[in-house]
C-alpha cells in the first residue's frame, strides 16, 4: 500500500482529485450565494446532465475531441520547459488548412487532417524558430501569432469566395461552408456511432486519443523525446551533451503546434461546426492549458482531464437560465489554482513516506 | 492636419492601458514574480470601478461630481486589483507554486467571476456594464484647433494619472531603498536575503504594485475601448506583457513601446483617411492587414532588440530560503 502511495503518479493523481473535490465544492457554494434556491438543482445538473442520457454523452466526446488536443499541445510543450500559449493561434490556422483542403479543393477527411496537422506545426514553428534562432520569448511570439493567425485566416477566407457558406446554398457570409453542402466526404465519419451517441458524434474523440498515445510514445519510450526533455530541463547541459538545442526548440513547438492543429481540424471536419470569422481568438486553445495542468502534462491523463472538463462544460450549459455557465469556468479555475496546493501537499506526503521508508531500511539493517 | 490630432488622440488614449498594465508587469516581474494574471487583473479591477460607476451614476450623485467619481473609480481599481493579485503573490510566494499556473487560474478565474458578478447585479443576460457619459472629460474650446482637439477628443482622468504614475514608477524603481530591493530580490535573491531584506516581503510588494497598476489599466482600456465592461479586455494584458519586454523592463522604453504599439494599432481605423496609406483595391477586407500590423511590426522591432534584452535574472524561480 505504501509502494502504491510513494509512487509520484499516484499522489499527483490523488492531488487532482482532491482540488477537484475542493473546486465543487466552491461552485456549490456559489450556486448558494446567488440563487440558493435552485442550488441543489444546480449541482445536480452540473454534476450529473453529462451522462443524463446518450445525445449529452455524445457531446462530451464532441467536446473532449478538440480539447484533447489543444491539452496534448500545450502539455507536449510543458514537458520540454516550453509554454505555449500559441495554441489559439495554432488550432485556427490547423482549421483553415483542414477547411481548405476538405472545401476548396475537395479532398477526403483523413489528408483534411493531415493538412490541419501541418498548418499548426508551421504556425507553432514559427515561435520556436524566433525562441531558438532570435531568443524571443516564446509566450511572447505566440501571443503575437495568435493574433496575426486569427486575422490572416480571416482575410485569407474572405478572399476565398468557395470557401463561404454563401457559395454552397446557405445566406451567411460570415462562416465557411457547412460540409454536408460542400463536401461530405471531408466530414469525419460517424461509423454508425450517431445512431448512440446523437447527432453530435464522430469518429474525433477516438482519433484525438491516438494522438495522446503517440505523444506519450514519443516522450516516455523513444530517444528523439528524451533529448526533447532533456533540452527543457537544461538547455546548456544538453548542448553540452551534444544535443542540438537549436532544432529541438523548434522541433518541440512544431509538434505541440500539430497537436493543436490537429485539434482545430477535428472540431471543423465534424460537420456540425462552421469556422465563423470574428475578430476575438478561439477560446479552444486557452482551454488546453487546464486539461493540460490538470494532468501534469502527461499525455494519458491528459485523455481525463479533457473528458472531465468537457463533462462539466457540459453539465454547465443546463445550469442556464438560473445560472451564468460561466460557474463552471469558475471551478476550473479553483481546481488549477488548488492544484499548486496539491503539489506542495505531496511533497509533503512523499517526503513523509520516503522518510520512514528509510527508516525502517535503516532499522532492517541495524538488525 | 486635424487627422493627425485625432491619430495622436486615439493613440494615446490606447497606450494609456498598455502602459499602466506593462508597468505593473514590471514591478513584479522586477521582484522575480512572472505575473501572467495581468489579464484577469485588469478584468477583476475594470468590473469593480464599473460597478462602482454605475453605481454612482444610479444615486445621482456621479453627475454632480464627475471627475472626483472617476478618481474614486481609479481607487477601487487599484484596490481590486491589488488584492486580486495577492491570490498570485501567495501562490507563487509561499506555496512556491509554477507561477505560470497560478496566473493562468486566475486569468480564467477573472472573466467568469465577472460575468457571473454582473448577471447577479444587472439580471440575467445582461452581460454589459454601460460606462456614464460623464466619466469623459470635455471642453468648451474648439474641436477646430489643433491643440484642444488632440487634448479634448477623448480624454479621461486616466491618462494624466497615468502620466503621474509614470513618473511615480520611475522614482521608485530607481530613487528608493523600496527599488534597489526590490530590483535586487528579481535579480539574486539569496544575495538580498544575505543583507538582511526580507524577500518574500518584497516580492508581496512587487505583485501588489502591480495588482494596483494592473487593475487601473482595466479601468484605463474598458473608458477607452467605449463600448461599456463586457468582462474583458481584449487580450490587452498579454499585450501589455509583450509592451513589458520590448519595453526591456525599464520604465520609460515601457513608454515608447505603449506609444509605438498603440499608434500601429490605431492606423488601421485611419488607413482610409490618411492619403499615402496603401488601401489594397482588388482584395476583400484588406482591414485585416492593418489589423495584424501591430503585431508583425512588433516581433520584428523584437528581433532587432533581442541582443540588448535582458530579463530580471530570477523571475520565476520561487525563491527557497534552504536553498543557496
Amino acid at each position: 500500500m505504501r509502494k502504491f502511495l510513494r509512487k509520484r503518479g499516484t499522489l499527483s493523481l490523488l492531488g487532482s482529485l482532491a482540488s477537484i473535490l475542493a473546486g465543487l465544492l466552491l461552485g456549490f457554494i456559489l450556486l448558494l450565494v446567488f440563487n440558493p434556491a435552485h442550488a441543489i438543482g444546480g449541482l445536480e445538473d452540473m454534476l450529473l446532465s453529462g451522462a443524463r442520457d446518450m445525445s449529452k454523452l455524445g457531446k462530451v466526446l464532441y467536446t473532449a475531441a478538440p480539447l484533447l488536443m489543444t491539452g496534448l499541445s500545450v502539455g507536449f510543450a510543458f514537458k520540454t520547459g516550453l509554454f505555449n500559449i500559441g495554441a489559439s493561434g495554432q488550432y485556427t490556422v490547423g482549421a483553415f488548412f483542414a477547411l481548405t483542403v476538405g472545401i476548396q479543393f475537395q479532398l477526403p477527411w483523413y489528408v483534411a487532417i493531415l493538412a490541419g496537422m501541418i498548418g499548426g506545426a508551421l504556425w507553432g514553428a514559427i515561435p520556436g524558430i524566433f525562441k531558438a534562432y532570435f531568443n524571443v520569448n516564446e509566450v511572447i511570439s505566440a501571443i503575437m501569432f495568435n493574433w496575426i493567425g486569427l486575422f490572416a485566416v480571416n482575410l485569407a477566407i474572405n478572399n476565398m469566395p468557395i470557401m463561404l457558406a454563401n457559395a454552397w446554398g446557405q445566406v451567411a457570409r460570415d462562416r465557411t461552408a457547412r460540409l454536408a453542402d460542400a463536401n461530405p466526404a471531408a466530414a469525419l465519419p460517424k461509423l454508425g456511432l450517431d445512431a448512440v451517441f446523437g447527432n453530435y458524434m464522430n469518429i474525433g474523440i477516438f482519433i484525438a486519443i491516438i494522438f495522446a498515445l503517440i505523444a506519450w510514445v514519443i516522450l516516455s519510450k523513444t530517444t528523439f523525446g528524451y533529448e526533447l526533455k532533456a533540452c527543457g530541463y537544461n538547455r546548456n547541459a544538453s548542448l553540452y551533451a551534444g544535443i542540438n538545442d537549436k532544432r529541438n526548440i523548434v522541433l518541440s513547438m512544431a509538434i505541440s503546434g500539430a497537436f493543436a492543429g490537429i485539434g482545430g481540424a477535428i472540431y471543423y471536419l465534424s460537420g456540425t461546426a462552421q469556422f465563423t470569422i470574428v475578430k476575438t481568438l478561439v477560446n479552444m486553445g486557452f482551454n488546453g492549458i487546464p486539461v493540460a495542468l490538470l494532468a501534469s502534462s502527461h499525455p494519458i491523463g491528459t485523455i481525463f482531464s479533457s473528458l472531465f472538463i468537457s463533462y462539466i462544460q457540459v453539465g454547465g450549459e443546463s445550469l442556464q437560465p438560473e445560472f451564468a455557465k460561466e460557474i463552471i469556468d469558475i471551478i476550473i479555475a479553483a481546481i488549477i489554482y488548488l492544484s499548486a496546493f496539491a503539489l506542495l501537499v505531496q511533497g509533503g506526503i512523499g517526503r513523509l513516506l520516503n522518510r520512514r521508508h528509510d527508516e525502517t531500511a535503516l532499522r532492517k539493517e541495524e538488525d | 492636419m486635424l487627422i493627425f490630432a485625432d491619430i495622436l488622440s486615439s493613440t494615446i488614449l490606447f497606450a494609456v492601458p498598455l502602459l499602466l498594465v506593462a508597468l505593473g508587469g514590471m514591478f513584479s516581474e522586477r521582484s522575480g514574480i512572472i505575473n501572467i494574471a495581468l489579464e484577469g487583473i485588469m478584468i477583476i479591477g475594470a468590473l469593480l470601478s464599473c460597478l462602482f460607476l454605475r453605481a454612482m451614476d444610479l444615486n445621482g450623485w456621479g453627475e454632480l461630481h464627475p471627475q472626483l467619481a472617476v478618481f474614486l473609480a481609479i481607487l477601487v481599481a487599484a484596490l481590486s486589483g491589488a488584492v486580486f493579485s495577492m491570490l498570485l503573490a501567495f501562490a507563487s510566494v509561499h506555496l512556491k507554486a509554477n507561477q505560470t499556473i497560478g496566473g493562468t487560474a486566475l486569468n480564467m478565474l477573472a472573466p467568469a467571476f465577472a460575468i457571473v458578478l454582473t448577471w447577479a447585479i444587472q439580471g440575467q443576460g445582461q452581460t454589459t456594464i454601460a460606462i456614464p457619459k460623464w466619466v469623459r472629460i470635455t471642453s468648451e474650446a474648439s474641436q477646430e484647433v489643433f491643440f484642444n482637439r488632440l487634448i479634448f477628443k477623448s480624454l479621461y482622468l486616466t491618462t494624466p494619472i497615468a502620466i503621474l504614475l509614470l513618473i511615480a514608477s520611475v522614482v521608485i524603481l530607481y530613487k528608493t531603498r523600496l527599488g534597489l530591493r526590490l530590483r535586487a530580490c528579481g535579480e539574486h535573491p539569496q544575495a538580498a536575503d544575505s543583507v538582511g531584506i526580507n524577500v518574500y516581503k518584497m516580492r508581496y510588494i512587487g505583485v501588489f504594485i502591480s495588482g494596483m497598476l494592473g487593475g487601473i489599466g482595466g479601468l484605463a482600456f474598458t473608458v477607452a475601448a467605449g463600448s461599456g465592461f463586457q468582462s474583458q479586455v481584449a487580450g490587452y494584458g498579454f499585450l501589455a506583457l509583450a509592451v513589458m519586454i520590448f519595453g526591456n523592463w525599464k520604465p520609460l522604453n515601457i513608454l515608447g513601446a505603449s506609444l509605438f504599439f498603440a499608434f500601429f494599432k490605431i492606423l488601421g481605423s485611419y488607413s482610409g483617411s490618411i492619403p499615402f496609406l496603401p488601401d489594397f483595391e482588388g482584395m476583400k477586407s484588406s482591414e485585416y492587414i492593418y489589423l495584424m500590423l501591430p503585431y508583425i511590426v512588433t516581433m520584428i522591432v523584437l528581433v532587432l532588440t533581442s541582443k540588448k534584452s535582458r530579463a530580471p535574472k530570477a523571475e520565476g524561480i520561487p525563491y527557497d530560503k534552504g536553498s543557496r
